[in-house]
């Protein structure tokens, strides 16, 4: 078997008897122990768990109720909770914490027949660009051990692209699965805001996260999609919109592209600064016009101020999201406290890392009296300006185009001691989450042995043309095809 | 009237209503008290890691019926705000309220006051809230145990104008609010286990000073009696400072109950800065007019529709009690008329009062929707007796129900209110049924028993009901009440004198024995009479009917003898 199959070949095997569920568990929880070690990428791996799951999805296959999912080894960012399982959000803080119940966007997964295999390191509670803020210690890239995978998805990253499982879960705040999608050579999808229930994701920022799929192709994520997606009454925030092309992915594929001649929007913004990997970029869009898509440039006027805008918005929510985090009721409780304050001050001080406490202190400050409106206010102004000027985009083009991140993967330790530098590398992902669009990044080549990602965005509820396009794109090219060597592997 | 000459004080309330909904507010737990601790508590409610609010509707619809209640506006889009502080029965570090637009505007309640008066109170906001967990602290030595069974309850946090000034007035409007919730069924009004608690904001400036004094809050305040005491200990200490030229701080105070004083409150986050921000779990609250609709259409009879109608229904006329029917009555009501809103209305004093409901009997009969309800069950009861008895539209029928109306008021608020506070009931837990009294009034009204014997006969009731079984408490039905009530009659030799044979007897008798008195009453001091009423209720152990007796007396008296 191609140890980098497609989710389907996965699904047409077990369907048709080729190997069992079981079989291709122990195959990847073994092949997770040999590579697992370097890339770091598992937080946690439970075989015994995962064998017991692929045993009843062995039952279930053959069945009326089998699903193109069930059977399939999947693993996920340990930041969704699943009952039984030990779930960290990568921090000190959740270390010991072991969820008594199960995300929805997990349940629906699971339901579906897809098999746990463990649980991916991320940035503590996903505040990061590197994987480096995990209290796990930094994930490594499979293209190369001595570079970042990305983050705060780079757990999630670095398991698909060595192929350890086809897909695996990720989440989006401002980037965190579309930049280590980039850095890993993977296609990276963050599905509309609403679309996929955020009840049992661990909460960053409320209105901006959006938990969605890193896999090896458009077709893949698509199909992961499917069962992840779709209205909970626990969330408030999730969207009642139903989309009857997404529901029939799991037996009819993405489908062709409908709707033949689609205008393609190039953000002007977004390459005024050429970013690293431009020329493979610009190869990505001929191709595209090749599939008969037209390209026009357009302008997002307000995308500078993006940034600024969003580190206020999800510095304030993060806050008070980790507020929960007191020591009182579960997780880190510091020794002896002499006081209440006491608790409060060590449990906290010692339970978070210094980019969450960075963030939290940032967040109480926008929010304080005196500060609120010339923080929080102007930010929300600025998001509704950034939304603005998408929509305007969407009356002129159907998809947009632009860079996934500034460059390729960075050396690890490289911007650990420079924030900002490190916040950039979310300049052309943030817009994205702060107007709550869904978006999809795709490789378009190596530059320097690693791969360059690009991203196309689409317009509120439109993954289906973000799909279709992607998997015509991956139809007419191969650049998805391409594997890291994991040389490394054979070396150890 | 209490306070210090020279001195104006300044009120107003923040009351806090639990609503009595099946679930919390944001989500799926039971809302119950007296669970084991922590039984109640869902992993939303526990703020584990992920979990997110969902608000309920029941909540919401209580929170409109309120609003409707008091005249107010419901706001179409309202939003919840995160107030961020840390406190160890606070799961989430935050309380989920809204501060920017809650769900009720402006509105306002009339309050009726023990001495008659009537008092508008703006009320200038009500909106929803998730109440925190508790903290114990008696249960674990030298540690605080955290319940979170509470935590979720839905709350309605009421905000009135600071329209009061008096303790007095205080207790009345929460008095008044604990009345109008328990009407509305939002609450159970259980107040000794925290149902309704009250926020009393105070502060004292020099009468005829514009600006308002600093304020002090006291918090947590959870009986009518306390809210007095509280505020005068608060006012007494405010004015005293004053008078020393010290300053009142701006300050969150506890009321101590058993020292009978206030105290500056520690604990809680030094900072006020609350830091709120919208939510964004939670979309905005949109309430369409259909919704609206459909509360109004679910509204029960609120207090002061009720006692206008006690008043006209049970009572002669509409002369003694118009003038204060037309000011209770919210609709005619003008903002203009704000401003006279403590303009008093007295109490009719023509002596028709007595045997009619007058206000102050509405107020109090009102004031409870149980005792309300007892009420109209005792008064449905008599006049179910028989015709010659009933009440009627014309005018005798009229004057007959008023009669038996005043009977029964007399009866609850005075006999059976007693006997409940004795016992510490509310009359949900009135054990004498409705019939039973209503049978007692029916053979008052037929001259079967005297209005002593009666006494005599209420008493026996009480304690049969209160025993049980096949005693009062079983009497439900009016015709098994008058048999109940008959039989108590006869065993126990109450029934009056109405065998005029015989009190002529008794009277000549007591005529004879005194004839001093009856000198003196022949002299023309008729208040003599009295004491031959008096020998002759003692001589037949009050079975005599007064009237009938000094009728008699006088015609023994005048007679030559």
């Amino acid at each position: 078997m191609d140890p980098f199959p497609s989710l389907r070949q996965l699904t047409d095997g077990l369907a048709r008897g080729e190997w069992s569920s079981a079989e291709l568990t122990k195959a990847a929880v073994q092949r997770a122990e040999r590579l697992g070690g370097p890339l770091n990428c598992f937080i946690t791996l439970d075989e015994e768990k995962a064998m017991s799951a692929a045993e009843r999805a062995d039952r279930r296959l053959g069945t009326v109720c089998a699903t193109p999912l069930t059977g399939v080894p999947l693993a996920h960012k340990d930041i969704f909770c699943m009952e039984g399982w030990r779930t960290t959000c990568a921090s000190r803080m959740l270390a010991d914490f072991v969820a008594p119940y199960t995300a929805t966007a997990m349940a629906q997964l699971e339901d579906a027949g897809a098999v746990t295999l463990g649980k991916l390191n991320m940035d503590e509670f996903a505040m990061g660009s590197s994987t480096e803020t995990s209290c796990f210690g930094p994930t490594a890239n499979p293209w190369s051990l001595e570079h970042s995978p990305g983050g705060s998805s780079g757990g999630s990253a670095a398991c698909v692209a060595a192929g350890i499982t086809v897909a695996a879960s990720g989440t989006d705040t401002g980037g965190s699965i579309r930049q280590p999608a980039g850095f890993c050579g993977l296609a990276g999808l963050k599905p509309t805001y609403g679309r996929v229930s955020r009840y049992g994701m661990i909460a960053f920022a409320s209105s901006l996260d959006q938990g969605g799929v890193l896999a090896r192709s458009a077709e893949d994520a698509a199909l992961v999609l499917s069962y992840m997606a779709g209205f909970d009454p626990r969330d408030s925030t999730s969207s009642k919109h139903r989309d009857p092309w997404l529901e029939a992915v799991p037996h009819a594929g993405v489908g062709e592209l409908e709707d033949g001649h689609l205008t393609i929007g190039l953000v002007k913004e977004f390459f005024a600064d050429p970013p690293a990997g431009a020329p493979l970029i610009d190869a990505a869009r001929r191709s595209l016009e090749e599939l008969g898509l037209r390209c026009i440039e357009l302008s997002l006027p307000h995308i500078a101020m993006a940034m600024p805008a969003y580190y206020v918005i999800a510095g304030a929510e993060a806050s008070t999201n980790l507020a929960r985090y007191d020591g009182v009721r579960f997780g880190h409780r510091c020794a002896d406290p002499q006081s209440l304050a006491d608790l409060y001050e060590r449990s906290r001080s010692e339970g978070f890392g210094a980019e969450v406490k960075r963030r939290i202190l940032t967040g109480t400050y926008a929010l304080s009296a005196g500060y609120f409106d010339a923080y929080y206010v102007r930010a929300q102004k600025i998001r509704r300006l950034v939304a603005q000027d998408f929509a305007g985009a969407f009356a002129q083009a159907d998809l947009l185009l632009a860079p996934t991140a500034p460059g390729v993967a960075f050396r690890r330790g490289q911007l650990m001691d420079d924030p900002i530098a490190m916040y950039r590398q979310d300049a052309y992902t943030i817009p994205v989450n702060l107007a709550g669009l869904p978006a999809l990044s795709l490789p378009c080549g190596l530059q320097d042995g690693l791969p360059v990602g690009f991203q196309l965005i689409a317009n509120h509820f439109d993954e289906r043309r973000l799909l279709q396009t992607g998997a015509a794109l991956q139809r007419a090219t191969d650049w998805h095809e391409l594997r890291p060597s994991l040389d490394w592997a054979e070396a150890a | 009237m209490s306070g210090v000459p020279g001195w104006e004080v300044v009120i107003g309330l923040e009351i806090h209503v639990q609503l009595a909904t099946r679930s919390k507010i944001f989500s799926g737990a039971a809302n119950r008290f007296g669970e084991p601790p922590n039984s109640l508590a869902c992993p939303v409610d526990l703020g584990l890691p992920g979990v997110l609010p969902v608000l309920n509707e029941a909540p919401v619809r209580m929170a409109v019926k309120f609003g409707l209640a008091v005249g107010a506006e419901i706001c179409p889009r309202s939003n919840f705000d995160r107030k961020n502080y840390f406190y160890p029965d606070l799961p989430k570090g935050y309380q989920i309220s809204q501060f920017e637009q809650p769900v009720v505007g402006a509105g306002r309640l009339q309050v009726r006051l023990d001495n008659g008066e009537s008092l508008e109170v703006g009320i200038v906001r009500a909106h929803l809230e998730e109440d925190a967990g508790k903290s114990v602290h008696d249960a674990y030595e030298g540690e605080t145990g955290v319940d979170l069974n509470r935590a979720g309850t839905p709350l309605l946090e009421v905000v009135t104008a600071p329209d009061l000034r008096t303790p007095e007035q205080a207790s009345a409007f929460f008095r008044q609010m604990h009345g109008l919730v328990r009407y509305l069924g939002i609450c159970d009004g259980d107040l000794s286990q925290g149902s309704m608690r009250c926020d009393v904001n105070v502060s004292v400036r020099p009468a005829g000073q514009e600006q308002l004094g600093e304020r002090a809050e006291v918090k947590n305040l959870n009986s009518f009696r306390f809210v007095e005491k509280a505020l005068h200990y608060e006012i007494d200490r405010q004015i005293e400072r004053r008078q020393r030229g010290l300053p009142v701080e701006r300050e969150t105070r506890l009321y101590d109950s058993v020292q009978d004083e206030t105290r500056p409150m520690r604990g809680k986050e030094q900072s006020d800065d609350y830091r709120y921000f919208p939510d964004p779990d939670l979309p905005p609250l949109v309430i369409d007019d259909a919704f609206i609709n459909a509360v109004q259409d679910d509204m029960p009879e609120l207090p002061w529709e009720r006692r206008r109608r006690f008043l006209e229904e049970y009572s002669l006329g509409g002369s003694a009690v118009g003038s204060s029917v037309e000011l209770t009555d919210r609709a005619s009501l003008t903002v203009k008329e704000l401003g006279k809103a403590d303009r008093t209305i007295n109490v009719p004093g023509d002596d028709r009062v007595d045997k009619t409901i007058a206000e102050y009997d509405a107020d109090r009969l009102t004031r409870d929707p149980d005792i309300a309800a007892y009420f109209e069950a005792v008064v449905a009861a008599v006049r179910n007796a028989k015709p010659t008895v009933a009440g009627g539209r014309d005018q005798d029928g009229r004057e007959a129900t008023a009669r038996q109306a005043k009977l029964a008021a007399n009866w609850i608020l005075g006999e059976l209110a007693r006997h409940l506070n004795q016992e510490g009931l509310g009359f949900a837990e009135c054990k004498l049924p409705a019939a039973a009294l209503g049978a007692l009034i029916v053979r008052m009204e037929d001259q079967t028993i005297s209005g002593k014997t009666a006494k005599t006969l209420f008493d026996a009731l009480w304690e049969g009901a209160a025993a049980g079984a096949d005693g009062p408490s079983a009497a439900s039905g009016l015709a098994d009440a008058l048999k109940l009530v008959d039989g108590m009659i006869e065993a126990r030799g109450l029934r009056q004198l109405s065998d005029s044979g015989e009190l002529k007897a008794l009277v000549a008798e007591v005529v004879a024995a005194h004839p001093q008195q009856a000198e003196q009453f022949r002299a023309g001091r008729d208040k003599v009479l009295g004491f031959f009423v008096g020998k002759v209720m003692a001589a037949t152990g009050g079975k005599a009917n007064p009237q009938q007796a000094s009728t008699l007396l006088r015609e023994a008296l005048h007679a030559p003898s």
